[in-house]
């Protein structure tokens, strides 16, 4: 079998990520799953001012860049706009449970006919490190530098809790750590599009990603890091899967 | 037989691939490459059997497997 890289990611250029990202598989995962369904000319992308927004540098793909936090509802108005085309929300953790929990859980309660992936590094990643309300119990960052007190801090926000039990179309949680878990993304991608196009409703998959450089690990630990602590504290799986029409 | 294709000049050094290949085929080199990361090398002794796990794992689109033979 090949594997060669898609068409639609852009090799004319490179993204600035540090080494060793999960930004850069969760790209070449959404540009396969599009490739598959063969709907490359019909994908909008919406990014986030965070980490995110080089995915603009990664995929060939028309994109708006919103202002952050407001990248899901940006996407929903999007959509509004152009019902034809496919709309991809890529905000990150820091973005889509903080400051844009609002634009995150009124998109998901008016069901608005999106796909929004968000990558979960449970750090703001593109500002120093700063603990995130995904951050996990005792984790270290630069603003929690003894690890998260959930007495004084808050409880983490895991975001299948909070919209487990809305009626949107589906709901996953997946992770870019090991080679299985980024083919169960490219299979949740293509399940979430294929929901979009049927017009079934709000899709959210929230993607486990490496953040190496914050985590203050090498990058092979940060994939350890996943697979021990950061997936024990948000598990995997598909949460709401409606199973409307195929 | 596989061939891996390298494209050293967008590699970062994570060595996420390194620690995915069941055969050792990939190795991180001593040599810097173009933007000042410790780059990978291929291990001419050991052979692809092209499970594209290095593929799957690479964040900078460095790496293609190329099943000979086939288009």
């Amino acid at each position: 079998m090949n594997f060669t890289i898609p068409k639609d990611i852009d090799m004319s250029q490179q993204a600035s990520w540090c080494p060793g990202c999960g930004h850069g598989i969760v790209c070449r995962v959404i540009t396969e799953a599009v490739e598959e369904l063969g709907l490359s000319d019909r994908i909008l992308t919406v990014d986030d001012v965070a980490c995110g927004q080089f995915g603009q540098f990664a995929m060939k793909y028309n994109t708006i860049m919103s202002a952050h936090g407001r990248t899901v509802v940006t996407a929903a108005g999007l959509k509004h706009a152009r019902p034809d085309a496919l709309v991809i929300a890529r905000p990150g953790d820091g973005s889509a449970y903080s400051i844009g929990i609002e634009s995150t859980i009124y998109s998901a309660v008016r069901n608005e006919n999106i796909l929004t992936i968000v990558i979960n590094n449970s750090v703001f990643g593109m500002t120093g490190g700063q603990m995130s309300p995904a951050t996990l119990p005792g984790m270290k960052t630069a603003t929690s530098p003894f690890g998260r007190d959930e007495n004084k801090d808050g409880h983490m926000v895991d975001i299948t809790k909070l919209l487990g039990q809305m009626d949107i179309a589906y709901l996953a949680r997946c992770a870019v750590n090991t080679p299985a878990n980024t083919d169960r993304t490219k299979k949740a991608i293509k399940k979430a599009l294929q929901k979009q196009m049927n017009g079934e409703g709000f899709c959210l998959i929230d993607v486990l990603s490496m953040c190496p450089t914050n985590w203050k690990t090498s990058e092979i630990q940060a994939c350890e890091f996943v697979k021990e602590t950061q997936s024990k504290y948000l598990p995997l799986g598909e949460f709401i899967d409606k199973g409307g029409k195929e | 037989m596989n061939k891996v294709k390298l494209d050293v000049s967008r590699c970062k050094g994570c060595f996420l691939c390194t620690s995915v290949c069941p055969k050792g085929v990939l190795i991180p080199s001593t040599e810097l490459g173009a933007k000042g990361f410790e780059i990978v090398q291929i291990d001419g002794a050991k052979e692809c059997i092209g499970c594209g796990a290095c593929y799957k794992m690479c964040p900078d689109y460095c790496i293609e497997i190329i099943e000979e033979g086939r288009q």
